[in-house]
């Protein structure tokens, strides 16, 4: 029998203000245990939750990138359980009416068909703290540092079919949020997390199986693993007879494997209402009429759009796109230079790129300015540098500011295009290897790039290939 | 005391007859004498009420001071004080030492006022008798066998008792007004969100307002012009300018349309008590005042609809009280569970633990909608009734409570006759009006109060009527027998 698996992502986007969504309090991260926690964090008696007005153009902005309606009257609702690490006893959420509702995003898994996921919501609400259960000697240490965070929950509907489509969605809100300049999506540091609910049915069938949620996924790794082990784990329950049990899950990354963490019978009643304290958020046309109109371009036209105008493939496309100053500095080296805008996608993507890696940096943000690296691509372009002598000028300009005219100039790097002393190599060196010209001439082609070795040798590598290549052939079959 | 009331403290002070350190030397002694009987504060700040008089004597001295400099006050447990412990009434808080003023506290301290200590309550503001709090029941100066009210009964009794001149309180569903009509005293509880409730720890946000209780109606709205006002700490905190209470007290109320609603003259009202609010309502003609009947035909919902909003959202608000942070905290917790169940079982009282249990019970899954929902419906269809209302007269009279003070221990084993005790206040809180009680006569020598009811943002003009019944009459000058 053949499974379909069905899969809906809740998407926890941590938004990038200053302070928290309801004090004063900075939301930086990694500051020592509660020292970013006052007393409206702490829930001390008699205080009050004061918006962080900053918030809701971020939720909207969101919502217009992802053709959502945008609630223009909505409320805040308590979500009432108890945990030591949320000191209120209820987390401030939305329940009835999310600031953002119905939308959908479009991307690409494996070609350029564009696969399509309806956003059912998206809504604000606070983080909780932070439980730490070690150092404690069999006690539990709370950081309330993260309390009141920002939070945007995005739900997709269970329109995901692979785990590789996930991967895809998820990879596309969170190019889309850093877009947007909502959310700085370091998973790392947890601003960007995924819960993801999981179920299978048989492949001829429309009616969905009994899910399971994956809760806490923070890397796209993580995302797709987990996937796939849940996946197989329902099948293979299926098909020994047994029945899926709905219920909340974690996965150990360490074992492969997803394990229960509460059933649906234990799943808190948290007894929603709308939050007394708080007034409704009220956003007007006019606001949302500005804020659509101070819209960036979005990655998806930005990847259409250089497909057609630079004529890069979509992969190319698709990677310079994945963040907006990526696919800036791309687009400033190709103002810069007068290299054509494949061969600049080939460098940045290449040798710029992994040099970056290496030293763990982001492209667009190495000692290699985008003028730098612009007049160094027209260099090539204009034939005054091979792209291997090219590599070393990038080298020597890495380690110094130097331009690569500066650097050619210094080491004596430009290429040799000057026929008649490309061919006075030649000859020579036709008349100190008789043999192999020999060899050559009974047939035995390979011996060529012998020839194209001896050239670059005596020119230190700075004869262009092209013309060292045309050369060499009439020379070996005339004479 | 030969200057009872605030407005006689005012010029006794402005002529030096006496310093603002002499008059709170004078209520200092006399709770230290007779408050062990009433039972009326939890925390007497002495030298700190002391400190603030000599400053406030200083501000005098100088010819600088206001209409509040050097009056003492005494402050509901409610509010958190900075470093002065702030229980609620509650075990849970006994230890709790807050870092910051609240809103109203700032203002007052700012207007010069001399905060003599913390009043008694009911824990949390859940009660009606003042028989909830973890520090003892209160006495009611009148009758020491019968409660003063709640849930700012403390404040209610040592104002009857001549502790204060002046407290503060809080009003969730009567809890100003009654207990200010079962200790002879006047009290208003403003329109809700004129006064900020930053710092004044939650019963039920929807609800809660705090406001003044003195002697007289002029000398609460000296205070309430002190205590209102936007603070930017509620979210819920009306951004408008206030109203002046104070200068339109003694306005001519000739042709002033007074409304008599027919449910607050129902079988449930002591006959003595509308024979006293006949009286009220004759003084009240006489001032050029007419008076006509009018119904509020869904005030017979309001105490069913107020028990479910309240507790419902009470037991969401103290749900902060777990044990990890502040407050108290159970001994050697064997696990989290553990931690939780105990710390709260210890630490919150009888009632509290009903009403948590009850807004616990309305909020859940499959009763939401028949319970909380409906609740919420029916504030709407409350509101309504006096919107309407409001447009055929300018106030409504009605009677504060059904009977006089009823004996300590009465009601406490009958919760739902203690909540009908709220009767003919609770409406006003569920449509978020403002509403004041002032003595209106005396049954067998305990106190009568009468409720006068405005639309919202009208104090001036309530306070106004009350300023103006009380210059005719001297229920509110009458004092207990020592």
């Amino acid at each position: 029998m053949s499974w379909q698996v069905v899969i809906g992502l809740e998407i926890h986007v941590q938004l990038n203000t200053q302070s928290k969504l309801f004090s004063g309090s900075s939301t930086r991260y990694g500051g020592e245990p509660n020292t970013q926690a006052d007393w409206i964090d702490c829930a001390l008696p008699g205080t009050l939750p004061k918006l962080n007005q900053a918030v809701i153009p971020k939720a909207i902005k969101f919502g217009l990138a992802t053709n959502s309606r945008i609630n223009q009257y909505c409320e805040f609702a308590r979500k009432n359980y108890f945990y030591p690490d949320l000191p209120k006893g209820y987390q401030t959420s939305q329940l009835d009416k999310p600031i953002v509702e119905d939308g959908f995003i479009r991307f690409c898994v494996d070609d350029a068909n564009e696969k399509k996921v309806r956003i059912e919501r998206a809504h604000l609400e606070e983080d909780a703290g932070k439980s730490l259960h070690e150092d404690f000697h069999g006690m539990s240490g709370i950081d309330l540092n993260r309390a009141g965070t920002p939070l945007i929950e995005i739900v997709t509907a269970p329109d995901i079919r692979s785990a590789k489509e996930a991967v895809a969605c998820l990879k596309t809100i969170h190019t889309l949020v850093r877009y947007l300049d909502i959310s700085d999506a370091n998973m790392q540091e947890g601003s960007f997390r995924c819960d993801v609910n999981v179920s299978v049915m048989p492949s001829d069938s429309d009616t969905f199986g009994t899910r399971c949620e994956i809760k806490n996924l923070n890397s796209f790794k993580f995302v797709e693993e987990a996937i796939a082990v849940e996946t197989e784990r329902q099948i293979d329950l299926l098909e020994s007879g047994h029945t899926i049990a709905q219920e909340t899950r974690l996965y150990s990354p360490e074992r492969k494997e997803t394990k229960a963490m509460r059933s649906k019978a234990d799943a808190h009643d948290y007894r929603y209402f709308v939050c007394p304290d708080l007034l409704p958020i009220i956003v007007s046309d006019e606001e949302i009429a500005t804020l659509k109109a101070a819209l960036p371009e979005l990655p998806r036209a930005k990847r259409q759009r250089f497909v057609k105008d630079f004529a890069l493939t979509d992969y190319d496309a698709q990677r310079l796109t994945e963040t907006k100053p990526l696919a800036d500095f791309f687009e400033d080296v190709v103002k810069a230079s007068k290299a054509n805008a494949k061969l600049v996608a080939n460098w940045i993507l290449g040798t710029l790129m992994s040099a970056a890696n290496d030293e763990n940096l982001d492209a667009y943000a190495t000692p290699i300015s985008a003028e730098r690296l612009g007049l160094l691509l027209t260099r090539i372009e204009d034939n005054t540098l091979s792209g291997k002598i090219a590599k070393t000028v990038f080298a020597k300009m890495w380690e110094s500011e130097l331009s690569a005219d500066e650097i050619i100039e210094q080491e004596g790097l430009k290429q040799i295009t000057d026929t008649s002393a490309i061919e006075a190599i030649i000859d020579d060196i036709i008349k100190a290897n008789p043999a192999q010209v020999e060899q050559y001439r009974s047939g035995k082609d390979k011996i060529f790039g012998f020839f194209v070795g001896q050239v670059m040798k005596a020119t230190k590598g700075q004869a262009a290939p092209a013309q060292v290549n045309q050369l060499l052939k009439a020379k070996l079959s005339t004479s | 005391m030969e200057f009872k009331t605030l407005t006689q403290q005012r010029s006794a002070l402005d002529t030096g007859q006496i310093s603002a350190v002499e008059l709170t030397q004078y209520y200092l002694d006399r709770i230290k004498q007779q408050d062990d009987t009433i039972n009326s504060f939890i925390t007497v700040t002495e030298s700190h009420a002391l400190a603030q008089a000599k400053a406030a004597d200083a501000v005098i001295a100088a010819n600088k001071q206001g209409p509040l400099t050097g009056i003492p006050l005494a402050q509901k447990d409610i509010f958190c004080t900075q470093g002065i412990k702030t229980t609620c009434g509650s075990k849970m808080l006994d230890n709790f030492l807050p870092p910051y003023d609240a809103t109203v506290v700032k203002k007052l301290d700012a207007a010069g006022m001399v905060m003599l200590g913390k009043t008694n309550m009911d824990e949390f503001a859940m009660g009606s008798s003042n028989e909830t709090s973890y520090y003892g029941a209160v006495k009611n100066p009148w009758d020491h066998s019968c409660v003063p009210g709640g849930s700012s009964g403390g404040a209610a009794a040592c104002i009857a008792a001549g502790f204060t001149p002046v407290a503060t309180g809080s009003d969730t569903g009567g809890s100003i007004r009654q207990p200010a009509a079962l200790c002879g005293i006047t009290g208003i509880k403003p329109t809700y969100g004129l006064v900020s409730r930053y710092g004044m720890i939650a019963f039920a946000s929807s609800l809660d307002q705090a406001g003044p209780m003195a002697h007289t109606a002029q000398d609460c709205a000296h205070v309430l012009a002190a205590m209102c006002g936007y603070d930017n700490n509620d979210s819920t905190s009306l951004n408008r300018t206030c109203d002046d209470v104070t200068s339109s007290l003694d306005s001519d109320i000739k042709g002033l349309k007074v409304g008599l609603p027919k449910p607050f003259f129902d079988d449930a009202l002591n006959p003595l008590i509308a024979a006293c609010l006949d009286e009220v309502k004759a003084t009240l003609e006489k001032l050029g005042a007419t008076c006509v009947d009018v119904d509020l035909p869904n005030m017979h919902l309001s105490v069913p609809a107020y028990y479910i909003v309240a507790p419902a959202e009470a037991s969401s608000n103290l749900s902060r009280y777990d044990g990890v942070r502040f407050g108290y905290r159970c001994e050697n917790p064997k696990s989290l569970d553990d931690l939780y169940c105990r710390t709260r079982a210890e630490g919150f009282g009888a009632e509290v633990k009903r009403r948590i249990i009850v807004g616990t019970y309305a909020l859940s899954a499959g009763f939401y909608e028949a319970y909380y929902r409906k609740a919420r419906r029916i504030r709407t269809l409350i509101s309504n009734d006096f919107t309407r209302v409001f447009e055929q007269v300018d106030v409504l009279l009605g009677p504060t409570t059904p009977t006089t003070a009823f004996k300590l221990g009465e009601k406490t084993q009958d919760p739902v006759s203690m909540y009908l005790n709220d009767i003919y206040t609770i409406a006003v809180n569920l449509a978020g009006l403002p509403a004041l009680s002032a003595p209106a006569g005396f049954i067998s020598g305990m106190p009568v109060g009468l409720q006068l009811i405005g639309p919202a943002f009208s104090e001036a003009k309530l306070l106004n009527v009350a300023h103006r019944y009380q210059q005719v009459t001297d229920h509110h000058l009458q004092s207990p027998n020592q």
